[in-house]
């Protein structure tokens, strides 16, 4: 079978761990959930660095745990990115990232030392003592080191969450070029709502040990019982193909189904495949295509569930033609004013679209 | 001069060695302590930390007991073609490891306790295996313990008096060691040698504490 198959049942302190669920063997899968509901532990169990009896682990097929067979952690392909990145002190930043390069045969070496070492911009710091690093640097360090030992499978804890704001939106677009651009697995274990919409294409939702919900990450960002779309700053991403460089005006049109949404200008190619993203509280809507506003983004969509939040606000998830959704955020006043139901053909409005990994 | 430089020359030997021995032995030791989880490991925690704390006069009792033509050991010995340990250097040694003991495994257990799971278990995800955990990343972050813990097991050895007294005698070039011979200078009323040895006990034992100081500082 492929993909990553996982069942893990065990009481850990004051809690009951079960879950079971099974991911695509490609893309970035995130878990996300509140702190405490057992991300880590289910994270650990992968990498073999905690037993969990009876458990299963299965990678592609491959038996990492079950019927009574335990692959010990140093000897399963895998990558670990610890939420401190725990780089080891005693070696510079270069021995730091031979230490588990120069384990790996040769002929199972898939990533190259100097591709990683420029994919994370490391290269000026190889000589370096790893103390003298700051927060992003580590970090980054400890990501290409785990990549160096070629894993079929990156597991990330957190990695951002040590990190301040500045060094985190530092470290993002390398998190999302390694995505694109190596196609490595990744289970990624995460409280930040909006770095799940930035990374994720699946998502598995944690909460107090088990499973929520699990599934495409555009379907589950949006999908109104869920936390996801709770949160304040709930996004929604919708994948499409660039359409056309508008050089004057520095914008670039992106093609979503016979649509077009306009995004900040970017270097992508055109036809290459792009995800845009856009807060709930950026799409309002309207009941007819008005050309006579400043915002340029418009499409018709039509309303596929709708939930209060709080006293004054409603979530509003709305369809595009394609298929795919997104979310609104309106004061009930307004979903009162325009009569807003399920099944409402609308038009809505985009304020602020950001593409991702731009 | 022969005579004045053989109970230091004897005393390097001993300490050496008994080093030695110590690091090898103390090492698996003090990873144990520092890392199981059964019960009785305070209880053998206690018994290695006891040296600490026994007057070493009791400690040497014991240990003749033990080593002599009557102990169990000391037959065990015998029976082996080896001989009894007793008022000889390799009974110095035995006596020296177990009384320098405590002093090399607390600060080599302390280091192993200190670096906790993290870094072995980045070691473990980085196919490294059990043994290799151990050898290119406990023992290297450990190292200001293993450091401090040969200081100080090499120091107190050089410093040992009543367990030699006990089981070793005063026998020229086998067991005589320096604070023996400092003793019977004393005992002999020869001030002027046991002014010349103690002195250069004090300058050796505070030149080794002073070196060990900055040594850790530079490393931390």
């Amino acid at each position: 079978m492929n993909g990553l198959e996982i069942r893990l049942q065990q009481r850990l302190g004051d809690f009951q761990l079960d879950v079971a669920f099974a991911v695509p063997g490609r893309g970035l899968c995130a878990l996300f959930g509140p702190s405490g509901s057992g991300k880590t532990s289910v994270l650990r169990a992968v990498a073999g660095l905690l037993r969990v009896p009876a458990g299963v682990v299965k990678i592609d097929g491959e038996i990492w745990q079950a019927d009574g067979r335990f692959v010990a952690a140093h000897r399963r392909a895998l990558g670990y990115v610890f939420q401190e990145a725990s780089l080891f002190t005693h070696l510079s930043v270069e021995g730091n990232l031979l230490y588990g390069w120069r384990r790996v045969p040769p002929a199972q070496r898939r990533l190259g030392f100097d591709t990683v070492v420029e994919l994370l911009g490391i290269g000026p710091l190889l000589p370096r003592a790893t103390l003298s690093l700051s927060g992003g640097e580590r970090q980054r360090v400890a990501i290409g080191r785990a990549l160096l030992t070629s894993p079929r499978l990156l597991l990330m804890d957190e990695p951002l969450s040590a990190l301040d704001h500045a060094a985190r939106r530092g470290i993002l677009p390398y998190l999302e070029s390694l995505h694109r651009e190596l196609s490595i697995p990744s289970l990624y274990v995460s409280h930040d709502a909006n770095e799940v919409a930035h990374l994720a294409d699946h998502i598995v939702l944690m909460d107090q040990g088990r499973v929520l919900a699990s599934g495409g990450a555009a379907v589950l960002l949006t999908r109104l019982d869920l936390p996801l779309a709770q949160f304040d700053d709930a996004t929604a991403i919708i994948e499409g193909t660039v359409a056309l460089h508008e050089h004057d005006y520095q914008l670039t049109w992106v093609g979503v189904g016979q649509e077009r949404i306009a995004v900040a200008g970017t270097e992508r190619p055109v036809g290459s495949r792009v995800r845009v993203q856009m807060h709930a509280r950026d799409v309002s809507l309207a009941m007819g295509a008005r050309r006579d506003t400043s915002i340029l983004n418009l499409l018709p969509a039509r309303v596929c569930g709708v939930r209060e939040v709080g006293r004054a606000q409603l979530l509003v998830r709305l369809q595009l033609e394609d298929g795919q959704t997104l979310l609104s955020r309106i004061t009930r006043r307004s979903g009162a004013t325009l009569g807003v139901h399920e099944g409402l053909s609308v038009y809505v409005q985009i304020k602020s679209v950001a593409l991702i990994g731009a | 001069m022969a005579d004045y430089w053989q109970p230091v020359w004897l005393t390097l030997k001993l300490a050496t060695i008994t080093t030695l021995v110590l690091l090898v032995l103390g090492t698996p030791l003090a990873w144990w302590l520092a890392r199981s989880r059964t019960w009785w490991k305070d209880l053998l925690g206690s018994l290695v930390a006891l040296p600490l704390v026994l007057p070493p006069t009791v400690l040497g009792f014991y240990l003749l007991l033990l080593l002599g033509p009557q102990g169990p050991v000391g037959r065990l010995t015998d029976s082996l073609g080896l001989g009894t340990l007793p008022f000889t250097f390799a009974g110095l040694v035995v006596g020296s490891v177990i009384y320098s003991l405590p002093f090399v495994v607390q600060p080599i257990r302390n280091a192993f306790e200190a670096l906790g799971e993290r870094p072995l278990e980045v070691a473990a995800t980085l196919r490294a295996s059990p043994l290799q955990r151990f050898f290119d990343v406990a023992v290297p972050l450990a190292r200001p313990g293993f450091i401090t813990g040969a200081v100080l097991g090499f120091a107190h050895t050089v410093g040992e008096f009543g367990v030699i007294l006990m089981i070793g005698g005063n026998i020229p070039g086998e067991t005589k060691v320096l604070s023996v011979a400092i003793y019977d200078h004393v005992e002999a009323l020869e001030w002027t040698q046991a002014h010349w040895l103690a002195g250069g006990m004090l300058v050796f034992a505070f030149a080794v504490i002073f070196a060990m100081y900055r040594l850790q500082q530079r490393w931390q």
